[in-house]
């Protein structure tokens, strides 16, 4: 049973470092915005497209 | 009072979506509305960026109103307003962030970010959509600040840039603050929570006692955080209450901290017990989340502006026969300035030129733009009507007549004293109780035993901690503010709704609040108009920007213009013109001398002659905004209504048939003189709220109870206030109302829920039978019911009065 402590003492270490990284990503502002990354992921990287497509306008 | 023939199909510009008239612009197969719209296309084309018009359609705003001096960035290349503009510079990059009111779909935020594909200047680029601010990083040798203004300006993304942004910087860092206390209780909560779980089982035996003290131990490690960080603010606020000789909701939660956290202490220690570790961290948990609920914000939203925000950031002045744009901030007494068509007069100037006309309406909320002649003053704020002209600097624009409002005792002062919020007024009540519970319970049992009167008195003060008390507050004001934020009413803060509910007067700005300028009630008497002469009337309306031209303009709808031989403006008198050898003439009666007989005149006339005939007039009233007349109407049953008008009173007999809920009118009201109105209101005790729209009613709504400025486009300038409703919800006043007084019904039926609880766990406590278990039991569940209770029952009545939408459209 007294591998328990050691168990204990690694998820402690383990909390406290996500913690940290909390307190971390909170300071960089990684919340500050929690809208527009949503919206940006949905983005493609190619841009070069030379394809003309058709509009398909919405009235 | 448009015509619109929905028979004619109209073709839309590719870039902004509006409709093309005659003189759309055929451009690679794409139709554009004017030159803008098209050269943003074209610059968008050259880089490939087309993907721009895929991911939304028509996502560009019309470029047709945009004005074009080359020059008017130049002041951006002043060092000092770069430096003051600027969030970060070394020597190879420099970062600005710039709020730009257009960003308003996927669009705006792929372009924006791509901007790097159009200049090589750009680095990289970062949209922040909430708060429609895009953060920009450029290199420093092959862009400058103003070519990267004119190149965002050319794009249709012209970044607002404020006099205000030239002051001082400073971002608020306390929400992140609370955000990493949350954490940490909740962190330190959760663990303490595993070391605690065999206690609940009452599987203590199965586990050997080492094991139980080291669990003890751990758990009081985990509450040093709690109590000695993640508490801190509650600390300071109940010690300032205290000073001041009050009791907040704080007193009694920090109380609570303490006997939790002294009695866990020595049970853990002297008696080998479990203590309440887990509680204390629990209850601090829950109180963080309710404050992180109310502390919502609307980011985009500013409710602190003045004047600043208002004035532009350069001027144009005159210096040795040449112009240059130069910062506001540079401008000193004595300086020539260029102000053109439309533009903001930024400082008290005399006008120099023969005569000009100045909108004072955002000011003084006179709708009729002033004559002022040569030797003039022209007070700063006014929006120049005309053509350009020279004024000399009076005064400095810190010291102008409109900026003298702000030097106002009622812009030093905050506004929460006064009314003492409910939740106040309950924890010294309960406070009181308790500590009269737990005195009692002590000298009860200190007659037969002493051990357990103390214990009786800890658990007491440990188990009537003030949780779920101090939750029902935050939480409804929390949801209350989020519902009005979907109704469009933006509240600064949640303190603002317990003081909308006690009010009891209403006062309302005429201009731009009750009226509508845009929707003006014209009249036509006299003969019919023939089509001829309606076309006649339409091209001498289009020559002229005075503002009763507009209206008629606009009244006209799409009229098919003539071409007018000749046309000219007589200013402040009216307009004449000659067509096919008749000359007409269309403006005041002095000027188209005629007399027109009528009993009552209201609101404006203009007449219409040819020849020296008439042939009609333009009755012209500024109109009611809609649903004005059912909100007064309501409201009147409510509260007692004031009109303030900077207004002459021509309107009053009109408006008081109209608006018969209205108590008081007061007609030429000065600035100052709606702040002090407000102010005498507030001597005689009546808790007023203030809905105005312009800066001179800045001073009033600073003054009143609750201040709410109404506006038609949010991210628009309005003045410091309490809130800000958008103008499309002008008729949903009288519901708000009605809402935050049912917010504070639900306040007091969670209060009544809280001390339910705390009735129970006080008479386990005071027969000395409090458990760690009981105590683990009681609190989360005591909490978590008063928040599903107070949201449940909040959105209820929002559902009910027709406020509830799941999101604001």
């Amino acid at each position: 049973m007294e591998v328990i402590f050691l168990l204990i003492a690694i998820s402690m270490v383990l909390a406290v470092s996500f913690l940290l990284l909390f307190f971390r990503a909170n300071k960089a502002g990684q919340f500050d915005d929690n809208h527009t990354p949503a919206i940006r992921i949905l983005f493609d990287n190619e841009h070069k497209q030379k394809v003309k497509k058709d509009q398909t306008k919405k009235t | 009072m448009s015509r619109e023939n929905p028979n004619i199909v109209e073709t839309q510009c590719y870039h902004c979506g509006e409709t093309c008239g005659d003189d759309k612009i055929r451009h690679d197969e794409k139709d554009f509305c004017c030159q803008g719209c098209k050269l943003v296309y074209e610059v968008l084309s050259e880089n490939d960026l087309c993907n721009y018009y895929e991911l939304e359609s028509f996502p560009g705003e019309s470029q047709k109103a945009k004005t074009t001096r080359a020059n008017r960035f130049d002041y951006l290349d002043d060092p000092e307003v770069g430096q003051k503009l600027l969030d970060f510079k070394n020597d190879a990059e420099t970062h600005f962030t710039f709020y730009i009111p257009l960003i308003h779909c996927a669009s705006c935020i792929w372009l924006l970010e791509n901007l790097n594909q159009i200049n090589q200047g750009v680095i990289s680029s970062r949209v922040d959509f909430v708060k429609k601010k895009v953060q920009i990083r450029i290199s420093n040798d092959r862009l400058s600040l103003k070519e990267l203004v004119l190149l965002l300006s050319n794009l249709g993304y012209e970044p607002r840039i404020n006099l205000s942004d030239l002051g001082k910087k400073d971002r608020p860092k306390a929400d992140k603050k609370t955000i990493n206390r949350l954490a940490v209780a909740g962190f330190c909560f959760g663990n303490m929570m595993l070391f605690s779980l065999p206690e609940y089982f009452s599987e203590r035996q199965l586990l050997d006692e080492s094991f139980q003290s080291v669990f003890n131990y751990l758990n009081v490690l985990l509450s040093l955080p709690i109590v000695f960080y993640a508490a801190g603010d509650y600390y300071i606020s109940a010690w300032n209450s205290l000073k001041r000789k009050k009791i907040n909701m704080d007193v009694p939660i920090v109380m609570g901290i303490i006997a939790l956290f002294l009695y866990s202490l020595w049970q853990i220690f002297i008696h080998q017990e479990a203590g309440y570790m887990d509680s204390l961290g629990g209850l601090l948990f829950f109180l963080l989340l309710g404050k992180i609920y109310q502390q919502k914000t609307f980011a985009s939203l500013e409710f602190d502006r003045d004047y600043k925000a208002y004035f532009p950031v350069s001027v144009t002045r005159f210096k040795k026969d040449s112009e240059e744009v130069i910062p506001l901030t540079k401008i000193n007494v004595g300086d020539i300035l260029l102000v053109r068509d439309e533009e903001l007069i930024p400082a008290d100037c005399i006008l120099m030129d023969e005569q000009s006309y100045v909108d004072y309406s955002f000011v003084t909320g006179e709708e009729v733009p002033v004559r002022v002649t040569k030797g003039e003053l022209i007070y700063a704020g006014g929006r120049l009507k005309g053509s350009q002209v020279m004024m000399t600097v009076q005064k400095a624009p810190s010291q102008g007549y409109l900026t003298d409002l702000w030097n106002n005792d009622s812009f030093e002062k905050s506004k929460e004293s006064g009314l003492v919020p409910l939740s106040n007024r309950v924890s010294a009540v309960f406070t009181w109780s308790v500590l009269s519970i737990a005195f009692a319970a002590l000298i009860f049992w200190s007659f037969t035993d002493f051990g357990t009167g103390v214990k009786a008195f800890v658990s007491v003060l440990i188990v009537a901690c003030p949780c779920a008390l101090a939750m029902s507050t935050p939480f409804t004001l929390g949801n209350t503010l989020r519902i009005f934020g979907r109704n469009k009413l933006y509240l600064k803060n949640a303190g603002v709704i317990e003081r909308m509910a006690v009010s009891d007067t209403m006062v309302f700005d005429k201009t731009g609040t009750l009226t509508d300028p845009a929707r003006a009630s014209i009249k036509y008497h006299g003969q019919e108009l023939t089509n001829e002469s309606k076309r006649i009337l339409k091209s001498i309306v289009e020559y002229s920007t005075h503002p009763l031209s507009n209206r008629i303009n606009q009244w006209l709808g799409q009229t098919e213009k003539v071409k007018l031989d000749f046309i000219e403006e007589k200013r402040g008198l009216g307009l004449e013109a000659s067509f096919l050898d008749q000359k007409f003439k269309l403006g005041s009666q002095e000027f188209t001398q005629v007399e027109i007989e009528k009993d009552s005149l209201n609101g404006n006339l203009v007449c219409f002659t040819a020849e020296g005939f008439l042939i009609g007039y333009f009755e012209i009233q500024s109109g009611l905004r809609n649903e004005a007349e059912t909100v007064v109407d309501e409201l009147s049953k409510e509260c007692e209504i004031h009109l303030l008008s900077g207004d002459h009173s021509h309107e009053r007999v009109k408006l008081k048939q109209q608006l018969p809920g209205i108590s008081e009118f007061h007609f030429n009201q000065s600035p100052k003189d709606k702040l002090h109105h407000l102010g005498q209101l507030k001597a005689d005790g009546s808790k007023s709220i203030m809905v105005g729209d312009g800066l001179n009613d800045a001073g009033a709504l600073q003054e009143s109870h609750v201040g709410i400025a109404l506006t038609d486009e949010v991210s628009h300038f309005s003045p410091a206030s309490d809130g800000i409703l958008d103008a499309r919800s002008f008729g949903s006043i009288p519901k708000f109302l009605a809402f935050s007084k049912s917010t504070k019904n639900v306040i007091k039926a969670s209060f009544a829920l809280s001390i339910a609880y705390n009735i129970t766990g006080i008479s386990f406590a005071v027969q000395g039978l409090l458990s760690p278990v009981l105590c683990a039991i009681l609190m989360p569940l005591s909490s978590i019911s008063v928040v599903l209770f107070t949201s449940l029952s909040t959105n209820a009545i929002a559902w009910k009065q027709g406020l509830f939408k799941l999101k604001s459209d």
